[in-house]
């Protein structure tokens, strides 16, 4: 050991005083991620409330960690959750075995399921991880309604995906940005 | 059949077989038999030509063009692409398929391309997507985009066809398997062509508006398989409807636990819940087809009501309560061998076990109760048709004199004695059908009226009145006018079919016999529960023991005794109670304690008797799946498991092995022979029938008897019923799907039963004062049915009531079987005549 060494080690330390400071205070302050990142997914929802989902199953199948479990559902004219025959009764994404890597969202054919960027996927209790569809899906923004409900912005589900936007906007809904979650200032993609 | 092409010395193709062509299909020398289909050749030389409409079981239609193959004849190529679906082979034809021909290729992409002009693309809701034809053939032989920028045709959809079947007219590719089938096979026209050209449609009368396009909204009982046949998604299911998708399903083999035909069948199930049952194949018994009944009635097993621990009557309060399964063996097991040394115990093991599960019902009886006291005919029986189980069905094998669905698709002709085909074992009916539409095969019916699986196997009826087919069978051969029945049934390879309701006529099984011997008929009993024919080999019989040994036969006693590790004399050798004399003899008290497997009450010949019998006895212990009008009397009720969470076979009427595997495991459910193994244990009795397996090892040790046969029977002909005043002889059998419990819950299945009528002639109804349309009352002094008449073509004085359906719970309500005198009145409706 040499006669300087003390020396330089303190000069580490007077040096790192001048630096920028690379610790993170969380969860004071939360950080906001990029905006693809692959956060808690979404169910998002048509204009009027109903959901996007119709429970085909394609995101499971997709699911390269069997996280996803859906069971399908058949709309009837007395209760519907979704424009069209079929829609989503049960669904589940277990995140303890999610490993994030969106191929969900890129299976799913009407883009009900998309990635938010809460990142906050953790917990002391295994059942908790299990989120369930009132977990997922997107909150009502004004001018939606909770589902069941008619079709209220069209006679059949083509009329959603063909002019749907033009519909909401028409409604006067707010239809450029996604909602915003509670608290957390995710952007919805 | 396809000889593989082999090149001697000379480099000489060796000589076509007689009946035989030659040709080449993607450069490969086949042998094909004359009047095969390119398709098929192709198909077993391992070429894949993409199809919608071929299907091996049906007729061609060359409907969907999908197949199209370049061929060339005699050295000249024949214009334009082939359907190879219709076209059959021939010498020196050249065959190109998509493989080795351009011009195929193109041609097969063009028509993929015109069969999605239509088609919606509405895959991810289709309950076929992951398992469809037309969306694995178009992304393997289509076009990536479409060139079609207009708008589609669009239908109403979905649309019942029938309660189990929804119609979707957009996803239909135009194949005509579904009606086909309907014609074909079923012989029920529920779905057919309608409208021409572009408008074409599958449908059914409701569907589309079309004046003339008559209808009567028909059900079929064979429904279900136009779903699974159908190569796009536009027939689905409705129990089945958006409930899973193909990857989340186990697929396991099974075999249907519901009639004696022994159907092979696939078991789809996900997270430990069955969700549907498809059609398995086994060309032999259920080629690819089912019936309804078997495809969607298994939701008795998740049913509410369903005993899944084992329940104690409680001494203070009456009631069941649930206990520890050491509890309740023990309290079993004393409860037994109380009853055992007081009058003794008998068994009723109901027609529904496994062959293990009745074997072990056998060797509890015997072993452990020390009776003959047990049989496992729960519905009307006679001594008779013991005698004739005993000396002509038990023993008879597949393999040397048994009679199998290959030999009734063979013979000349079939005759069918108390044996309603289509009600009673669906897939014989079709075998039949099959057979007759050949026209190679007559089938004779001996019955009442000209029932729809007379209609359907092209049939005659010998009509008689209920009671008199003993009568008529034994004149059949004195008769001049009837001289053809007989005639036909010398040809070799005949075969006489005889039913269940052949007890309830006193005769009839002698009857049978002897017709059988004069003509050298072969004969077969076709039961109606898939248990009957392997409880009857199991020996659940009060004067069989296991493999055909007669109780009375010593040497067949010391064999069994030996394999059972008894001490010799040890089995008791006097012939037991049957079901019936059990019941009386419990309610006398002349037996002190019942041992109840699955028996519903309601089945038997007097359920009256039946519940005062559970009320009498003084111990009464049930093996059950689900809460019934014998646990409601029993003092011990332990679980079993259905067959669906448990290993096992049955023997089919054939008396063909159809073994399966568990397929929901580990729900804890134990299966019969395991919960009488371990309750004879409680009372110092081995069985050794922990397990299903070591069961099927025990009884296989045993072997079958090789002794002389019991005397068949031979009871004197009874004449039918003469009605008086007001009265009528009733007809009567179960309809497949009806009433019963293993058909609960399931709404959609039982929307298409047959609506239950009361059926008269039009001189009976006249006699009676009985207006068609109108509801008629059919009384004993036990208690009245109540439905609607309607015209048939029974003999006079005959009325006919389905016996469990709606309504019409004819043992429940009159107390009376087949043959019985009912009287018969106009109901009192609005306006009174």
């Amino acid at each position: 050991m040499g006669l300087l060494d003390p020396l330089k080690g303190f000069g580490v330390t007077f040096s790192t005083m001048f630096k920028k400071v690379v610790t993170e205070s969380y969860p004071e302050v939360k950080k906001v991620p990029a905006p693809r990142y692959h956060g808690r997914h979404q169910l998002n929802r048509h204009p009027d409330g109903l959901e996007k989902c119709v429970g085909c199953e394609l995101c499971a199948w997709a699911c390269p960690a069997d996280a996803i479990y859906v069971e399908g559902g058949d709309n009837t004219e007395a209760e519907r959750y979704s424009p069209g025959e079929r829609y989503g009764r049960d669904y589940q994404i277990n995140y303890l075995r999610c490993i994030g890597c969106g191929l969900c969202i890129e299976a799913c054919p009407t883009r009900a399921l998309t990635m938010i960027s809460e990142y906050e996927l953790a917990d002391d209790d295994r059942q908790k991880l299990i989120y369930t569809k009132e977990d997922l899906l997107a909150p009502l923004l004004p001018g939606m309604e909770a589902p069941p409900h008619p079709m209220r912005l069209g006679q059949t589900e083509q009329d959603y995906y063909v002019k749907g936007p033009d519909l909401a906007r028409e409604a006067g809904q707010r239809f450029t940005n996604g909602p915003q979650t509670n608290g957390s200032q995710e952007v919805q993609r | 059949m396809t000889v593989a092409p082999e090149q001697n010395q000379q480099g000489e193709a060796p000589p076509v077989p007689e009946g035989h062509v030659r040709l080449t299909i993607d450069g490969v020398d086949v042998v094909a038999p004359k009047g095969e289909m390119l398709i098929r050749t192709a198909e077993r030389l391992g070429i894949v030509i993409p199809r919608f409409c071929d299907h091996p079981l049906l007729e061609p239609a060359g409907a969907c063009r999908q197949c199209l193959v370049e061929v060339e004849m005699g050295g000249r190529p024949m214009p334009k692409p082939q359907a190879s679906c219709t076209m059959a082979v021939a010498d020196g034809m050249v065959v190109r398929t998509q493989r080795t021909s351009p011009v195929a290729d193109k041609a097969q992409q063009g028509v993929m391309e015109l069969l999605l002009i239509n088609h919606p693309l509405d895959c991810p809701i289709c309950d076929k997507g992951g398992e469809c034809p037309l969306q694995n053939q178009a992304l393997k032989h289509g076009r990536a985009d479409s060139r079609f920028v207009d708008v589609k045709r669009t239908f109403p959809k979905p649309i019942p066809v029938t309660s189990q079947i929804l119609l979707d007219r957009e996803r239909c590719v135009l194949c005509q398997r579904c009606t086909r089938f309907s014609q074909q096979i079923a012989g029920d026209r529920f779905l057919d062509m309608l409208e021409r050209g572009v408008h074409q449609q599958v449908g059914t009368s409701g569907t589309a508006a079309i004046e003339g396009a008559g209808g009567t909204g028909e059900q079929s009982y064979f429904s279900g398989n136009t779903i699974q046949i159908c190569p796009v998604g536009a027939l689905t299911s409705a129990a089945y409807r958006f409930r899973a998708r193909p990857f989340d399903l186990m697929s396991t083999p099974s075999v249907c636990e519901h009639c004696a035909s022994g159907c092979a069948q696939r078991t789809d199930w996900r997270r430990g819940k069955v969700m549907r049952r498809l059609a398995g194949e086994d060309p032999a018994v259920n080629e690819e087809w089912n019936c309804d009944k078997g495809r969607f009635a298994f939701t008795y097993t998740t049913a509410a009501d369903r005993v899944l621990r084992p329940m104690v009557r409680d001494d203070r309060s009456g009631e069941l309560r649930e206990a520890s399964w050491t509890e309740a063996l023990r309290t079993a097991a004393d409860g037994l061998l109380a009853a055992r040394k007081k009058n003794g115990v008998g068994v009723l093991a109901g027609g529904r076990l496994t062959v293990e599960d009745a074997y072990a019902y056998a060797k509890f009886a015997r072993v452990a109760l020390g009776t003959n006291d047990v049989d496992f005919r729960a519905r009307p029986h006679s001594t008779e048709e013991l005698e004739f189980l005993a000396s002509e069905v038990v023993g008879t094998r597949l393999d040397d004199e048994g009679v199998s669905y290959a030999d009734l698709e063979a013979a000349p002709a079939v005759l069918c004695v108390a044996f309603e085909p289509e009600e009673e074992s669906p897939i014989v009916f079709l075998r039949l059908r099959k057979a007759a539409r050949t026209g190679k095969t007559r089938v004779f019916h001996i019955g009442q009226w000209r029932t729809p699986s007379v209609e359907k196997t092209f049939g005659e009826l010998v009509a008689c009145a209920p009671g008199a087919e003993a009568t008529v069978v034994s004149a059949l051969p004195l008769r001049s006018e009837r001289a053809d029945v007989v005639e036909a049934l010398r040809r070799t390879g005949s075969v006489v079919l005889v039913g269940e309701r052949a007890a309830e006529i006193p005769g009839l099984f002698s009857a049978v016999v002897r017709l059988a011997d004069l003509t050298g008929a072969r004969l077969a009993w076709v039961p109606r529960r898939a248990g009957e024919r392997g409880a009857l080999e199991a020996g659940v019989l009060p004067t069989l023991l296991p493999g055909g040994r007669p109780v009375t036969d010593p040497d067949a006693r010391a064999e069994v005794e030996l394999s059972w590790g008894l001490r010799p004399g040890a089995l008791p050798a006097r012939p037991g109670r049957d079901t019936g004399a059990m019941l009386a003899a419990a309610t006398s008290g002349e037996l002190s304690g019942l041992v109840v497997g699955g028996v519903d009450p309601y089945d038997l010949p007097d359920p009256r008797l039946a519940e005062e019998a559970l009320r009498a006895a003084d111990f009464v212990v049930s093996l059950e799946l689900r809460h019934s009008a014998v646990t409601a009397h029993a003092d011990v009720v332990l679980p079993v498991a259905p067959a669906v969470e448990k290993s096992g076979s049955y023997l089919n009427w054939e008396g063909r092995q159809r073994p399966f595997g568990t397929i929901l495991e580990g729900t804890g459910a134990v299966p019969d022979c395991r919960v009488l193994d371990t309750l004879a244990v409680e009372m110092d009795a081995d069985l050794f029938t922990q397990t299903p397996e070591a069961t099927a090892d025990d009884l296989q040790r045993l072997g079958v008897y090789s002794g002389r046969r019991p005397d068949t029977p031979r009871e004197p002909a009874s004449a039918a019923h003469r009605p008086g005043q007001g009265q009528a002889v009733l007809a009567t059998w179960r309809q497949l799907i009806d009433n019963g419990s293993l058909q609960d819950g399931e709404p959609h299945l039982a929307g298409t039963a047959r609506a239950p009528v009361a059926r008269l002639s039009a001189v009976t109804a006249r006699r009676l004062g009985v207006v068609f349309g109108e509801p008629v009352t059919v009384a004993t002094e036990r208690g009245a049915v109540t439905l609607p008449a309607a015209e048939t073509d029974l003999p006079d004085g005959v009325v006919w009531l389905p016996t469990n359906s709606g309504p019409s719970a004819v043992r429940r309500n009159l107390g009376a079987g087949h043959g019985a005198l009912v009287t018969v009145t106009a109901a009192p409706t609005g306006g009174e005549a």
